[in-house]
Parts: C-alpha cells; structure tokens; sequence
C-alpha cells in the first residue's frame, strides 16, 4: 500500500514534517502507535512515530528526521509523491488514565509522538506539565501543539538560544529540588536523555515510562531485532512495546544495540550523500 | 553405485540406480545465492520414472499428505507428457515446484515407496519437481475453470503455504477471496525464511502471480489484530475467515547474554538477507551482519538454512550446535549432507549456557556444556542430559538461534474469542480447521506448531473444502 504525500514542510535542519495519505491507519491510529515504511521497492523497513491523524481526511502526520539513507529518501520527496508501501498501526497503544500531575519530557524529534500521548493524558483529566528540549532554538519543534495541551510548559536548549540553558534533565532538577510533585512521567527522545531522566526520577518513585527507538525489521514480533531486556525479561518492542516502564529498561544494553549496523548505515548514507550532490548539480 | 547394478542383476525393475541430481559446483555454491540443485534433464527424468514398479496399491500415496496419484504421474513422465504429469500433481497439489524441493521425502512419500526396501526409492521429489519446472518454464501453465461467481466473500489472513492453498482452492470454487499478509511481499516462509539458493523466489512469486490471475486479491502490508481485526474483516463483509498466520515468534534460550550484539534469530538473519535481500547491501538497503565464527544453535532445517547462508556471506566458520546427536537433529538428511559439504562444523551433544561479552557489547564467546543422552522423553528422542562439570568456553563473534519458534499473539489480543491451547496455538479442528468463533477456521503451523510446508498446504486444502460448506448454506 503506497501513501502520496500532501504536504510536506521543514521543521528544523534535517527534520521534515509529511502530511500522507493513508485512510486505514489514519483510522485504527490510537496515540503511542507507530508504522513502517519503505522509500521504494528494495528498500529498507524504518518505523516511524504517528503524532497525529486526520480520521475523515484520511491524513497521517509523520515527522522524519535525516540521520541516514532511508530517512535522507525519505525528507528528499516531494509533494505528490508516492512512499512505496506503508504498513500500520503497530505496537501497543499507551495506556492511559488519570494519574494526577503528569510530567510530559520531550527531547528534539521525540517531542512529534510525544504530542498526541499528551493530548489524550490532558483529555483524561490529568494536570500535564512539559519540558521540551532541543539542541537550538530551531530544535524544539511542536512548541504550538504541546501549549495547546499542557498547563505548564518549560523550554530548554543545550546552548541556550532558546529558554533555559541545559537539558531537560536539568530542568526536571530543578522542579524537582523545588518540592514539586508529580505522580507519573513519561519521556520519548534519544536514548541517553531518557536513561538519564529514569535515573533521576527513580530516587522519587515517580512511574516512568519511556517510548523506546530500538532497531526493527518486521514490526510484527517475527525477528527479535527489536529487543531489550526490560526487568529480567526480554522484550520485543514492537509487539510489546514501545512503552515500557523506563525504571526497568537496559538502556546501556539498548544503546549498545543501536549501533549494532553503524558501519553499514554509514557506508549506505555517504553513496547516498555523493548521489544526492551528483543529482543536485544536473 | 556400479557395485549395485551389479549385485541387483536378478532384480530386473532394479538395475536402473536411482537418478543423482545434478548440483552446482561445490566451489561455486559457497559464494552464491542460486539454486544448489540444478534439476533432472527430460532423459534423466524418464530414466528414473522407469524405475517405478506402477504397484497396484502404491505405499508411496499412503505417505504423502496430499494422496497424489504418485504412479499416474510418473506413468506419463515415462510417456514424455511431462505437462499432463504436472496436472495431474496440481489436482492434489497446487504448488509442485515448491514442493518437489522443500518436502521431507525421505519421511514421506519415498520413505514408504517400495523400491526403498531392499534398494533405494524412486525419487518422487525430484520428479514432481521436474514435471512442474517443465510446465512453468514452457508458460504451459493453464487458469483453471472458474465457476460462475457465488457472491461469498473469504478472508484469509497469512500467505504462507497454508493460506495460499486456501485461497487457491476457494477461487477455484468461485467464491471471491482476499489474502492479507503482514509483510510487504506474499509467501511466508517460503520468501522470508527458505534461501534463494533452496527454493528460487521467483517461483514462488509465480505461484501468486497464478493465485492473481484466478481473481485472489492479495493485500500486502496489512496486519490482521492492528491494521483491523477478525470482527472488522467480518464487518467489511466477508463471510468467513481462514488464519493461517504461521508460528513466527522466535524463541530464545533465555540464558545470561542472549541480548549482547551479535546475537540474531533465524527468523532476522534469514529476513534481512531473504526478504530484505541483505546479500545485496549496498545495493539494497537492509545491511546483515555477518562474523567471522558463527555458531548456529539447533539443527533443523532452519539452522541448516542459517549455516549454510553464513557460508555464503564469507564467514570463515560456521559451527552448528546441538544438544542431541546427528540422528536426532530434526533437518533433513540432505540437508546436513549439503551442510557439510559446503563446510559446516557439527557439534553435537553440546550446549550453551550464558554469552560473554566484550566491553563494546559484543558476544566474542559463549560458555557451553557437553550432554549426553538419558532416558526418552515425551517426544520419544532421548533426552540430552548435562554432564556435571564439562563447561568450557567457545570463542565465536555471532550466534544465531534456530531452537523452534512460538505463536504469536497478536492477532488474538483483539480476537479473545479464538480458543488456543495449552501452547498457544490455535484449538482447531483437525478435520475442518473450525475454531471456536464461527465462520472462522485455521490451518497450518499456527495450529500444529512448526510443522512442514505440505502439512500446511493439507490444511488449507481441508479448511477451503470446509470454509465452502459453511458459507454455502449460511442464510
Ligand atoms: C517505534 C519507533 C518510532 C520511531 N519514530 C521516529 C520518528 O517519529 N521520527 C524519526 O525521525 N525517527 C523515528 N524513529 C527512528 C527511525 O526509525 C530511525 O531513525 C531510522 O530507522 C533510521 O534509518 P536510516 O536508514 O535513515 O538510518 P540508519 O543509517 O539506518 O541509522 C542511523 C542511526 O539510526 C539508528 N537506527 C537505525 N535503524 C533504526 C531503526 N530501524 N529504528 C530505530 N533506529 C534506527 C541507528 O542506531 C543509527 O544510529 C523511530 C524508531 C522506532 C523504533
Ligand atoms: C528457515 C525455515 C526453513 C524451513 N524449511 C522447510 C523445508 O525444507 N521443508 C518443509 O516442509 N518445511 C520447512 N519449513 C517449515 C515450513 O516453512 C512451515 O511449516 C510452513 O511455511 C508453514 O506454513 P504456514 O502457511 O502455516 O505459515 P507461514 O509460512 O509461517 O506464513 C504465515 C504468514 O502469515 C503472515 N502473518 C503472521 N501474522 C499475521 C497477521 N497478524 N496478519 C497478517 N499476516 C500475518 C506472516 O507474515 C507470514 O507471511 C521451514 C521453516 C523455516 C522457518
Ligand atoms: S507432495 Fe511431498 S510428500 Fe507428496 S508426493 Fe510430492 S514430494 Fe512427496
Ligand atoms: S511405491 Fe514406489 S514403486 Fe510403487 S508406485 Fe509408488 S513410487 Fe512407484
Ligand atoms: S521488529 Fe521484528 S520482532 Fe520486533
């Protein structure tokens, strides 16, 4: 099933935003879902997060940052243009209830599926405080959409170009030696902000839950390149997943994982890299 | 095999000896994906169909699942009709180029054909083959008649051979059929798991493409249990249900380790370089890795697969370790023999027990134990005991799991009303595929385990015949 792209808009350097047309999924979509896809027909299967639908357009929303060649193909199309085949909704939606005081922590493209999770936490009943983060201003993404469903929201950047110079864990640090308190959190972002936000919030027995990126083939729960060990279990994100409670979860172990291709993945993104540059100069 | 022709001068039918088959150099197979098995030339194959004994009560029909007219078709390969013999095959047997290849015969069909008493049996197997090679590469392939449209309306969720049979069998019966298949290329297995260099792709695309042009719609990129439910495929009108879905979850041995980098299941290794055309990369985009001492653990067909692939992507060893002995390992016997000639290591009565790492989070060894065998057990194989104190450490870079695999559940979290059983499997009739839900029926390794691809295709074939019955007389 392809997917032609509506819209397509840049929402920081190397992170596209795409409105696709997919009627099923935009559909079946609940919030904490994702879908995968492929660039053209021997491509590679990426999952990407679905922080929005539109159920009667029948529009999905994806934001795809460039950190390789499927994601380079993917922020080259254009308008009208087709993604060979898309296949969805996968994963467990997030489970949501009134936990009272939420914590929302976004870091750069992690704040995209964090989005629509937030909406459904506010709409449960629940007073939803937000730290967004990014490397720069132009990082943080979505800051619209997370007021639109936030009652606090606090804005951080590594080099302070934008709110408070720091991380998001930093500003976590602080609410917290302030004596604020919170009754459940959730974080999506890279791999290393959210271990670091678990190691913070554990001491305070604050529920947290994290939305992990593990590397994935099927998405399906056939092949197992998606897993961690969460507890002394191992999981399969995509089918278990890919919420998990982040107290549980090997980061270090996960992080070790991800970098399982490295060699490969940046051999196939500089030929793409020279093919791109040899397509622009024609 | 001279020494035999002349021991058997008495037994007149037996002096023709059994028809070797034609293989790739050794030299070139350990570098490439295609075919091992290169096929019997028309002689070759009339030659060895001469050797059947046209017996009155053929055992050989008795030991294949399907009941093929085994004789009937040989019979007209002795004539030369080589396209009427694969009809005749595909009245029993809609996919003979597939199973020719990939069916256990030695268990099967040869194991009771009569020949293989005293000698060695007719080579069913590669005739069937033959036959259905001949006919798809003379495009002698025929549509079937179809039946005026009856207005019902079949799911079948899965594209494996069980749900391809199935969906085969109810077109043919003119009812309209959809398969939805959760990857983007139809076929199970038989695409994602079976080499290229066992069972070429392109015969199995051909198989669908057959599938097509009798009127099945096959929607890829759709998983039933997410992208909609049983209910829902009820709701958008289809009158019955066929699950055959596979048993595709991999197992672990859930031993210290198993999560370290360079640790695969067959399931992803096979994937990325099947499927995802891994073997290709950089030209495709799904990388595999490969290490330099592989250890392949179990001994079925799918560790045979996964050893004999890692020859083949350079590794400079490839180990299979198994817990039991030679005679139990579950693969088939050629495709151990292949195995080793292509230069897999076996290791039998062995076992790992916890991976070690290095600091980079890397398995570079595993410690294991030597068994030995005890009594038997429920299986009737005896069963591999450790050895107390026999520990020692094998140092490998990349370890792949071909221990079994299990259901997997996804379907029925949003279908708690298809009953399963104790393993998780589904509860179906043996005779019907029927599941508890109504107008739902299941076929293949999602009800019997891993099993094998004509066992599969059986089920399909009984399900269709069932599905037909219920759909007909439902107001
Ligand atoms: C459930 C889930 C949701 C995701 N949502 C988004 C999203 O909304 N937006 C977004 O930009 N990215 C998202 N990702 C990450 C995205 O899938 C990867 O960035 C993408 O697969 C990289 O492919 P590539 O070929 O461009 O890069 P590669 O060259 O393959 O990889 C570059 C880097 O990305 C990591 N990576 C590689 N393959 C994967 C993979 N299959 N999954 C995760 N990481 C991988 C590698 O560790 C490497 O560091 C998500 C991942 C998961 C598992
Ligand atoms: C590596 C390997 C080698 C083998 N070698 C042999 C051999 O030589 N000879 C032999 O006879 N047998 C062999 N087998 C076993 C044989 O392949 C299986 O018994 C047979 O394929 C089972 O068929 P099936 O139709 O039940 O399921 P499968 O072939 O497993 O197909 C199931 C299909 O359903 C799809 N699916 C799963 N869940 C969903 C869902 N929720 N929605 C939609 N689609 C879904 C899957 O993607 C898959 O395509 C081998 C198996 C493996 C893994
Ligand atoms: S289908 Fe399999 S078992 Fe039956 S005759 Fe053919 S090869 Fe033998
Ligand atoms: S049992 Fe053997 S010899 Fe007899 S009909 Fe079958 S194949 Fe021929
Ligand atoms: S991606 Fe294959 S099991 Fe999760």
């Amino acid at each position: 099933m392809g997917a032609r792209i509506l819209y397509k808009e840049e929402l920081a350097p190397k992170v596209m935003k795409f409105i696709i047309e997919s009627p099923t999924i935009a559909r079946q979509t609940k919030p904490g879902q994702f879908l995968i896809l492929r660039v053209h027909k021997d491509g590679e299967r990426i999952p990407l997060s679905i922080p929005a639908t539109d159920p009667e357009k029948g529009t999905v929303m994806l934001v795809s940052q460039e950190v390789g060649k499927t994601t380079a193909m993917l922020n080259d199309l254009e308008v009208g243009d087709e993604i060979y085949d898309v296949v969805g909704p996968l994963g467990r939606p997030t489970h949501i209830e009134k936990f009272g005081t939420t914590l929302a922590i976004g870091g750069g493209v992690g704040i995209a599926p964090l989005y629509p999770i937030v909406k459904e936490l506010k709409k449960a009943g629940n007073y939803v405080v937000s730290i967004l983060g990014g490397r720069s201003k132009e990082f943080v993404i979505m800051e619209n959409e997370m007021r639109s469903v936030s009652d606090k929201v606090f804005i951080c950047t590594d080099d302070g170009s934008y709110g408070e110079k720091g991380f998001v864990s930093h500003v976590l640090q602080h609410l917290l030696k302030d004596g604020r308190e919170f009754d459940f959190c959730i974080t999506i972002g890279p791999p290393i902000m959210m271990k670091v936000i678990c190691d913070i919030t554990r001491p305070y027995g604050i529920k947290t839950y994290v939305s992990l990126n593990t590397i994935m083939v099927d998405g399906t729960g056939m092949c197992g390149a998606c897993r961690v060990s969460v507890g002394d279990k191992t999981k399969f994100v995509c089918v278990d997943g890919p919420e998990f409670d982040g107290h549980q979860v090997n980061f270090d172990e996960m992080m070790k994982r991800l970098a399982m291709y490295r060699k490969q993945e940046e051999l196939a993104y500089k030929a793409y890299l020279e093919k791109r540059k040899e397509m622009s100069r024609h | 095999m001279m020494a035999e022709q002349q021991k058997g001068k008495k037994e007149k039918k037996e002096k023709i000896p059994r028809q070797p088959m034609p293989q790739r150099p050794l030299e070139e197979r350990r570098t490439t994906f295609k075919e091992v098995p290169l096929g019997y030339s028309p002689e070759q194959a009339i030659l060895e169909a001469s050797r059947c004994i046209m017996c009155t009560k053929p055992k050989c029909v008795e030991g294949c699942p399907v009941e093929i007219d085994i004789p009937g078709f040989i019979q007209l390969i002795k004539e030369g009709k080589f396209i009427e013999a694969a009809r005749k095959i595909k009245e029993q047997n809609s996919l003979p180029a597939i199973c020719g290849r990939v069916c256990p015969q030695e268990d099967q069909c040869e194991k009771t054909c009569v020949l293989g008493i005293k000698g060695e049996p007719v080579a069913i197997g590669r005739l069937e083959r033959f036959v259905a090679d001949y006919e798809r590469e003379h495009s002698a392939v025929t549509k079937p008649e179809i039946p005026p449209p009856t207005g019902k309306k079949v799911a079948i969720v899965g594209s494996g051979p069980a749900g391809l049979t199935c969906a085969g069998e109810l077109a043919k019966m003119g009812h309209q059929v959809t398969i939805f298949e959760a990857l983007h290329l139809p076929g199970g297995v038989l695409v994602y798991g079976i080499p290229e260099f066992r069972l070429p792709k392109d015969i199995v695309a051909a198989e669908i493409d057959y599938l097509k042009s009798m009127g099945v719609e096959v929607k890829t990129n759709h998983v039933i249990g997410l992208t909609f439910t049983v209910d829902e495929l009820f709701d958008m009108g289809y009158d019955a249900v066929f699950i055959g879905i596979g048993a595709g979850l991999p197992r672990f041995l859930n031993i210290p380790g198993e999560n370290l980098c360079g640790i695969f299941s067959a399931n992803e290794f096979l994937t990325r370089v099947n499927l995802m055309k891994a073997y290709e990369f950089p030209r495709s985009d799904t990388p595999a890795f490969i290490g330099n001492k592989v250890a392949v653990l179990g001994a079925g067909n799918t560790a045979m697969d996964a050893a004999r692939t890692s020859i083949r992507l350079g590794a400079r060893e490839v180990h299979i370790v198994y817990r039991r002995t030679r005679k139990e390992a579950p693969a088939r016997i050629e495709e151990l023999e292949r195995g080793e000639e292509e230069g897999v290591i076996f290791n039998w009565l062995m076992a790992p027990v916890r991976f070690i790492g290095d600091e980079r989070g890397w398995v570079k060894a595993m410690e294991c134990i030597r068994m030995e065998l005890g009594e038997p057990d429920e299986s009737g194989r005896r069963r591999p005991v450790p050895i107390k104190g026999s520990e020692f450490i094998m140092e490998v870079d990349m370890v792949i799991h071909a221990i079994g695999t299990n259901a997997n559940r996804l379907l029925f979290q949003k279908a708690p009303d298809i009953k399963l059983n104790k393993w998780g499997y589904i509860d179906a009739d043996p005779e019907t595929g029927a599941t508890s839900k109504p107008g739902v029926y299941a076929g293949g390794d999602i009800v019997t385990g891993s099993a094998t691809v004509i066992l599969a295709m059986g089920a399909g074939k009984k399900s269709a015949r069932a599905i037909h019955e219920y759909i007909m007389n439902k107001k």
